[in-house]
C-alpha cells in the first residue's frame, strides 16, 4: 500500500475521493461567505442605483482589467502545472507553481496602487468618505468595495501560501503521478480566488 | 459474531479507546480518535451547559418579583444575552452532532474513524477558542444586545459586544469542520453492505444537519464580521445614519439563524429515531419517510428565515410567502412523528430513561411545533412577535426538544461510552423531575405572552406576579432534577455494574461492538447483512434478515 494511506483508508484512490468532496465542500462555503457581500452589494445598488454607477466609473478599470487577465493566465499556470505532475514532471510543477505565485504578487501590488490611489482621493467607507458623490450612496460604495476586494486579497494571499507549501513540497519530490491529489487541490483553491475575482470584477468595476 | 456477544454475560472491554493507546492527559489532548474527541466535545459543552443553566436561574431569580430583585437592568440585559449565546453557540448547536455525532458516526458506517482525523481535533480547538474568547469578552463586560445583535442596537451600545461577536464567528468555523467531516465520512467510508437504504437514522439525520452547517454558517460568519467592523469603525453597512439598512441585518442573521434552529433540532430527531426503534423492540415505521423528511427540513428550512420579520416591515406579499413556507416545516415534522407513533404501535416498549425523554420530547416537539404553526400565521404573530409566547414557543420546539434527546442519547449511550451502566431508578426520577420542571417552567410563560408580556424586560406589571413565580418554581424542579442525574451519572463512572456490549437488545449497528469500542471501533468489521432497525426476528438470530437495503446502490 501507499505510504501515503492514512490507516483508515482501504486505498489511495478512496482517500483521494475523499479529499476531494472535501475540498469541494470548503470551497463551497467559501462562495457563501462571498454570497453574503453579493447580496449586500445588490440590495444598495438597488437603493442607490445612481451613485454606485458613478462610482463605479471612478474606479480604474483599466487595473481591474490588467488584474483579471493575470489571475486568469495564473489559473492557467496553476493547471499547467497539475498537468505536470500527473505526467510525473515534479520539478516542472515546482516551477509552475512559483510562476502563478508571482502572478499572485503582481495582482496584490496592483491592488496595492488602486488602493493607494482611493486612499489620496478620500475615496474610503462610512465616515471617512471625502469624495465627490453626495449622500450615502459613494460611502456605502467604498465599504462594499473595501470589503470584497479585502476579503478576496486575503483569499489571494491564503491561496499564494497554499501554492507555495505544495509547490515547494512537489519540487522536493513529495508528490508524484500516482500520488498528487494535494497538488489538484491547492490547483482548485487557486481557481476558486480566481473565479471569485470573475465575478468581482464585472460587479464592481463594469456593470 | 452478534451472537455470541448478546448470549455471553456482560463483560467490560479491557483493551478500550479509554485506555488505548495511553490514558495520560496528553494522550488526550492530542488524540485524533472520533471516540476520544466526541467524549472532550460532551464534557465542553455539557460544561457550557451548565453555565448557561447557572444564567437561567439566575434570570428567573430576577423575575420571581417586579422590579429590581436581585440585580439591576443592565445586569439582567447582560445576563439574558449570555444565556442565550452560551446555550447557543456553545451547547446546542455542538452537543448532539460534535458530541454524539462525533462519537457514533463512524460506528454506525463501520468506519475506523472520520474522514480527516486532525481536521477533527482541529475542530475542537478552534470551539475551545471560540468558547475562551466568547467566555473572556463575557468576563471582561458582556453585551445587552441579546443573542440576536440586533443593529443599528448592537453596532451603537457601549458594551462589549465585539468578543463575543468573534468568539461566534470563530465558533462557527469548528462547526463548519465538523459537518464537512461527516459527509465525507458517510459518502466514503461506508462500510461494505452498508448502502444509504442500510444507513442508520442516527446518520441521516446528522447528514442534514452537516448541509445546514456547511451551507449557513457562512453567511453568518460574515455578518457577524460586519457588525463588528461597523462597531468597531463605524463604516455603516447597517446603520441608517448612513444609509445602511437595518433589517438587511435581520436577513442574513436569520438566513443563518433559522436553519440553525434545525441545526439544533435534526439531531434530536436523529437521536429520538434510534431511541424509538431500540426501546419498542420494533421496526422503524416507514423508514424512507423517516430519512428523507429530514433532508426536507434541511431543505425547506433555508426558505423560511422571513417569519421572524413579519413586524420589520416586511411586506404583505412576502409575510405570506415566509409564512407558508413555514408550515411545510410542519408537514415534515408531522410525518416524523406519525412515524414514531406508528413505531411505539404494537411494539414491545421496555419503559426505560431513555423512552422516558422520548415521551418528553414528543410532548414538546408536538406542543412547540402547534405553537409554531400558529406563530407563522402572520395576523397571529403581529400581536405574540417578542411576547413571551414567543419564549416559550421556541424552548419548548428547539431547547425542550434537544435536551430531551441530549438527555435520551446520554442515558441510551452511557453504556456503550463507558461501558457502565447508570442507576436505572434514579434515571427514572431525575427524567420525571426534568420533564415535569420543563413543562412548568413554560407553560406559565404561553400564558404570560398570551396577555402580553413582552421578553427581554427584568420588570412588569404586578398582575403578571403569579405566573412568574410559577415558571421560577419549575425552572428549580427542572434545575434539582439536572443535579440528580450529574450525581448518579458520576457514580455509575466508578460503581456503575458492566453494562456488556448490547445491555439494551438493541439492533443498532453501534451495539455490535463491545463495551467501551476498541481503538478502531471494530475487533472484526461484521458483515452488516440486515438494516439497523430490523427487529423482525429475535435478538441473537443473524440469518438473513430480509427487508430495506439487500439491494446495493
Amino acid at each position: 500500500m501507499h505510504s501515503a494511506v492514512a490507516h483508515h483508508f482501504e486505498s489511495l484512490e478512496k482517500q483521494g475521493q475523499a479529499q476531494r468532496l472535501g475540498m469541494w465542500l470548503f470551497l463551497a462555503t467559501e462562495v457563501l461567505l462571498f454570497t453574503a457581500l453579493f447580496a449586500a452589494y445588490g440590495v444598495y445598488r438597488y437603493l442607490y442605483t445612481g451613485a454606485f454607477s458613478q462610482a463605479s466609473r471612478g474606479l480604474e478599470t483599466w487595473m481591474g482589467g490588467v488584474n483579471t487577465f493575470v489571475l486568469v493566465t495564473s489559473s492557467f499556470t496553476v493547471a499547467m502545472g497539475l498537468d505536470a505532475i500527473v505526467k510525473g514532471k515534479n520539478k516542472r510543477t515546482g516551477l509552475l507553481f512559483g510562476l502563478s505565485i508571482l502572478l499572485g504578487c503582481t495582482f496584490m501590488v496592483l491592488k496595492g496602487f488602486e488602493y493607494r490611489h482611493h486612499f489620496l482621493h478620500a475615496e474610503l467607507p462610512g465616515p471617512f468618505y471625502g469624495g465627490p458623490i453626495a449622500g450615502s450612496g459613494g460611502s456605502m460604495f467604498f465599504a462594499l468595495y473595501f470589503l470584497i476586494t479585502g476579503l478576496h486579497a486575503f483569499h489571494v494571499l491564503i491561496g499564494m501560501t497554499v501554492l507555495g507549501v505544495i509547490g515547494a513540497r512537489t519540487w522536493l519530490g513529495k508528490y508524484d503521478a500516482e500520488h498528487h491529489v494535494p497538488v489538484e487541490l491547492a490547483g482548485l483553491y487557486w481557481h476558486l480566488v480566481d473565479l471569485i475575482w470573475i465575478f468581482v470584477f464585472p460587479l464592481l468595476y463594469l456593470i | 459474531m452478534s451472537q455470541h456477544l448478546e448470549s455471553s454475560p456482560p463483560v467490560y472491554a479491557e483493551r478500550n479507546y479509554l485506555n488505548t493507546p495511553a490514558t495520560g492527559l496528553k494522550s488526550w489532548l492530542t488524540t485524533l480518535d472520533h471516540k476520544r474527541i466526541g467524549v472532550m466535545f460532551l464534557i465542553a459543552t455539557l460544561f457550557f451547559f451548565a453555565v448557561g443553566g447557572l444564567f437561567a436561574m439566575l434570570i428567573r431569580i430576577e423575575l420571581l418579583t417586579p422590579g429590581p430583585t436581585i440585580m439591576d437592568a443592565m445586569t439582567y440585559n447582560r445576563l439574558f444575552t449570555l444565556h442565550g449565546v452560551v446555550m447557543i453557540f456553545l451547547f446546542m448547536i455542538p452537543a448532539i452532532p460534535s458530541g454524539f455525532g462525533n462519537f457514533l458516526l463512524p460506528i454506525m458506517v463501520g468506519a475506523k474513524d472520520v474522514a480527516f482525523p486532525r481536521l477533527n481535533l482541529l475542530s475542537f480547538y478552534i470551539y475551545l477558542l471560540g468558547a475562551v474568547i466568547a467566555l473572556g469578552g463575557m468576563i471582561y463586560g458582556g453585551a445587552d444586545t441579546g443573542w440576536t445583535f440586533y443593529t443599528p442596537y448592537s453596532t451603537t451600545t457601549t458594551t462589549k459586544v465585539v468578543p463575543i461577536l468573534l468568539g461566534a464567528f470563530i465558533l462557527g468555523f469548528s462547526s463548519i469542520l465538523t459537518g464537512l467531516n461527516f459527509i465525507v465520512t458517510v459518502h466514503t467510508l461506508r462500510a461494505p453492505g452498508i448502502t444509504w437504504n442500510k444507513l442508520p437514522l442516527f446518520v441521516w439525520s446528522i447528514y442534514g444537519t452537516s448541509v445546514i452547517q456547511i451551507l449557513a454558517t457562512p453567511v453568518l460568519g460574515m455578518t457577524l464580521l460586519l457588525v463588528a467592523i461597523e462597531h468597531a469603525f463605524g463604516w455603516g453597512i447597517f446603520d441608517p445614519g448612513r444609509g445602511g439598512d437595518p433589517v438587511l441585518f435581520q436577513h442574513f442573521f436569520w438566513f443563518y439563524s433559522h436553519p440553525a434552529v434545525y441545526i439544533m433540532v435534526l439531531p434530536a430527531m436523529a437521536v429520538i429515531s434510534e431511541v424509538v426503534c431500540a426501546f419498542s423492540h420494533k421496526n422503524i415505521f416507514g423508514y424512507k419517510a423517516v430519512a428523507y423528511s429530514s433532508l426536507g427540513i434541511a431543505f425547506v428550512g433555508f426558505f423560511t428565515w422571513g417569519h421572524h420579520l413579519f413586524t420589520s416591515g416586511q411586506s404583505a406579499f412576502n409575510a405570506g410567502i415566509f409564512g407558508v413556507l413555514s408550515m411545510f416545516v410542519g408537514i415534515f415534522t408531522a410525518i416524523k412523528i406519525f412515524n414514531w407513533v406508528a413505531t411505539m404501535y404494537r411494539g414491545s416498549i421496555s419503559f426505560k430513561t431513555p423512552f422516558l425523554y422520548f415521551i418528553g420530547f414528543l410532548f414538546f416537539l408536538f406542543f412547540g411545533g402547534m405553537t409554531g404553526i400558529a406563530l407563522a400565521t402572520v395576523s397571529l404573530d403581529i400581536h405574540w412577535q417578542d411576547t413571551y409566547f414567543v419564549v416559550a414557543h421556541f424552548h419548548f420546539i428547539m431547547v425542550g426538544s434537544t435536551i430531551m434527546a441530549f438527555l435520551a442519547a446520554l442515558h441510551y449511550w452511557w453504556p456503550k461510552i463507558t461501558g457502565r451502566m447508570y442507576n436505572e431508578r434514579w434515571g427514572l426520577v431525575g427524567a420525571t423531575l426534568v420533564v415535569s420542571g420543563f413543562v412548568f417552567t413554560f407553560l406559565p410563560q404561553f400564558l404570560l405572552g398570551n396577555e402580553g408580556m413582552p421578553r427581554r424586560y427584568f420588570n412588569y406589571p404586578e398582575r403578571f406576579q403569579a405566573l412568574n413565580v410559577a415558571s421560577t418554581a419549575g425552572a428549580s424542579v427542572l434545575g434539582i432534577g439536572f443535579l440528580i442525574i450529574l450525581i448518579y451519572i458520576l457514580v455509575s463512572l466508578k460503581y456503575g455494574p458492566v453494562a456488556g456490549p448490547n445491555p439494551w437488545g438493541s439492533r443498532g449497528y453501534e451495539w455490535l461492538t463491545p463495551s467501551p469500542p476498541p481503538l478502531e471501533n471494530f475487533d472484526v468489521l461484521p458483515a452488516f447483512e440486515r438494516g439497523p432497525h430490523e427487529y423482525h426476528e429475535l435478538p441473537g438470530s443473524e440469518s438473513a434478515a430480509p427487508g430495506a437495503g439487500t439491494s446495493h446502490a
